[in-house]
């Protein structure tokens, strides 16, 4: 059955391999990832599962990205202010991928971790890539 | 500007995982100097204020942008506003004070910003790209030069072609653009901007737009009242007398007459300079004016990427439609954050070979992860035996495992052709859990980096110490592994060929 790690264990792991989900260019510049099954993942992870972190993921990068009144407010105040405004603030966009590197910790947390998986989050590959490292299958007992 | 802050404590947990619980912890003490990552920077960029100011090269005709729009200000600010200021109305002066805090905050924005450069691929994803290109591009004959990577997208019903950055190593995303003088791939390139004295890209163009529109602004400003001085000067002692006044009716005639000189002098370098930069910064102002309304890039547009003539259904997907949306997603849309982590600290690792400096230490602490991961005995010797496998099945000979290295090529190769890294994907010594199938796969991931790095000489891992008896066991779990793998021969074959042609093809343009 599933062999359950947690993060700390996956310290002592050795990484087998990696995985990168690419980035899905058919909506334009915008930052969204593909949602295809990866092949090495088959017989880790639950398809389902998987495509929706993908979607979760690409919903909260459309978020930050997104062109509504919040961020042309947000960007009008900062012209009139010369963009001083954010050395105080933060924007809407910083905020949002804070909001994603927790999403991932959480992930990793409840579900990746466990099944001998780890998801660096995007913005430390600069948005290129999803970068799922694959850890040997240490488990104890049956297979 | 920059998120690394708060990761070095939180992603602790995730990005040091097989490396830092099997080292000694290192304080900063015990290093001798801990670099930012912005000294090892692999653009060509300048950084100042310990990473927070990031400029071009080239900075000299940046400092004359300042000094032309500081003296000229400071002239007009000195010799002309106290007249106007007394004569005509105090908001003169005030609002050229603004228009002059705007613009020199526009230009430094513009200039110390980020522009978007993309950080370069690290050696993982370099070398799973390069397995993708393989696969897509297939077997070939002898003698083929393989066809520029490309990729095609369909973007708003546009097919759009993705093309690799040889030195960044990725596809770069469309509308990205690769500076030559930066040496970096820039997202949304613009151009380069020798006057803002760095690149116009996504994070910054919106600054370099509001500099130039205010810019002009200044310029007519200081330009039109230059020039009401100069006539409100004339009409109150006639034209002449304003440039000579008469002596007899002033104390101090030299004084006066040097103070007049000097503010004639500088009436007319102020009128030449704003004349002069009327008409370009104005011309230039407008040019953006178009651009934005039609979210199209300097570079698309000198290209004629979008342009009608290029074919009837050729058209911009990336236009919202209208002007007026194009105009508000350009000038205040969101502003994505820097995606190079400038002043993060480098992690601090084992030496790194000398091949490794130019290309992949944009983001070293994977490197690191990497050289680390192997220092774990068993898994190097591992790797040992999978590359002494390699070599077999390069000669198309049985499969014979030895202890020593197969494949050692130790001279570094500089420029462009940056390395790989070592091959990845290590198999660990005991493999009870493992299906066959993702230990071939394993084992297939790792053949194709030793082919790589075979064909393309480079250093494939600094830490190889040779540890044959550990390597037995292993290499006889691994054994009825191999043969499976030897199916695969013919293909494998035909693609180390392409491989030595590429691998050779890039050497050559090096």
């Amino acid at each position: 059955m599933a062999e359950t790690h947690s993060l700390q264990d996956l310290r002592q792991a050795a990484v087998a391999s990696k995985v990168f989900v690419q980035r899905d260019y058919t909506s334009g510049t915008i930052c969204r990832f593909q949602t295809k099954f990866p092949a090495e993942l088959e017989s880790r992870i639950d398809k389902q599962q998987f495509e929706e972190t993908i979607q979760t993921l690409n919903n909260l990068y459309a978020e930050a990205e997104k062109l509504g009144g919040r961020s042309y407010l947000e960007g009008c105040l900062a012209c009139l202010t010369a963009y001083t405004i954010f050395l105080c603030m933060e924007t809407h966009y910083e905020k949002v991928l804070k909001k994603i590197a927790k999403y991932i910790q959480e992930q990793n947390e409840k579900i990746y971790a466990p099944l001998g998986l780890l998801l660096t989050d995007p913005i430390e590959r600069g948005l290129r890539v999803l970068e799922i490292t694959i850890f040997e299958d240490r488990s104890i007992g049956s297979r | 500007m920059h998120l690394g802050g708060e990761e070095p404590i939180r992603e602790c947990q995730y990005n040091q995982i097989c490396t830092h619980n099997s080292l000694p912890i290192e304080t900063p003490h015990t290093k001798k100097k801990i670099k930012r990552k912005w000294q090892a920077f692999p653009g060509r960029n300048k950084f100042y204020c310990n990473g927070r100011i990031m400029m071009a090269k080239q900075t000299g005709v940046f400092y004359l942008t300042m000094v032309l729009i500081l003296v000229t200000s400071g002239l007009f600010f000195a010799f002309d506003c106290p007249f106007l200021a007394s004569n005509l109305t105090p908001a003169i002066p005030a609002i050229g004070g603004v228009l002059f805090f705007f613009v020199m905050g526009m230009l430094l924005r513009a200039s110390f910003s980020d522009p978007g450069v993309l950080p370069r691929a690290t050696p993982e994803e370099a070398a799973d790209i390069e397995r993708q290109i393989d696969a897509a591009n297939g077997p070939s004959g002898p003698g083929y030069r393989p066809p520029p990577r490309t990729r095609e997208v369909t973007i708003n019903g546009q097919t759009v072609k993705l093309k690799y950055c040889f030195t960044c190593k990725i596809f770069r995303p469309p509308r990205a653009s690769h500076c030559s003088l930066c040496d970096n791939c820039v997202e949304r390139f613009d151009h380069h901007c020798p006057w803002v004295g760095n690149c116009v890209g996504r994070r910054n163009y919106r600054f370099f737009y509001l500099f130039i529109l205010s810019l002009s602004f200044l310029t007519i400003f200081i330009f039109a009242f230059v020039i009401t001085h100069v006539i409100l000067r004339s009409n109150r002692t006639g034209f002449l007398s304003a440039l000579k006044d008469s002596p007899a009716r002033y104390p101090f005639t030299e004084v006066y007459f040097f103070f007049h000189f000097v503010l004639n002098t500088c009436t007319v370098l102020e009128v030449v300079v704003c004349f002069f930069s009327v008409w370009s910064i104005v011309g230039l102002s407008g040019f953006h004016t178009y651009l934005i309304s039609s979210n199209q890039t300097t570079n698309e547009d000198i290209k004629g990427s979008w342009s009608s003539k290029r074919g009837k259904g050729n058209y911009n997907p990336y236009s919202y439609g209208n002007f007026i949306t194009n105009c508000c997603a350009a000038l205040c849309g969101p502003l994505p954050p820097s995606l190079v982590d400038r002043r993060g600290f480098v992690q601090p690792d084992t030496p790194q070979p000398v091949a490794q400096t130019n290309g992949t230490s944009a983001c070293p602490s994977n490197q690191v992860q990497s050289h680390m991961c192997a220092q774990d005995q068993c898994i190097q010797s591992t790797k040992f035996v999978l590359q002494a496998a390699t070599n077999p099945l390069l000669h198309s000979q049985a499969v014979v495992l030895s202890g020593g290295p197969a494949l050692q090529p130790k001279t570094p190769l500089g420029g462009p052709c940056s390395t790989l890294g070592p091959p990845q994907p290590t198999l660990p010594s005991s493999i009870p859990g493992l299906t066959c199938g993702g230990e071939l796969m394993a084992l297939r991931d790792s053949e194709m980096h030793c082919h790589h790095h075979l064909h393309h000489q480079h250093f494939i891992s600094p830490e190889e110490t040779p540890s044959p008896p550990a390597a037995l066991p292993c290499a006889t779990h691994l054994g009825h592994h191999i043969h499976p793998a030897q199916l695969f021969d013919p293909v494998s074959q035909d693609s180390l060929h392409e491989d030595s042609v590429r691998g050779l093809v890039k050497l050559s343009s090096v």
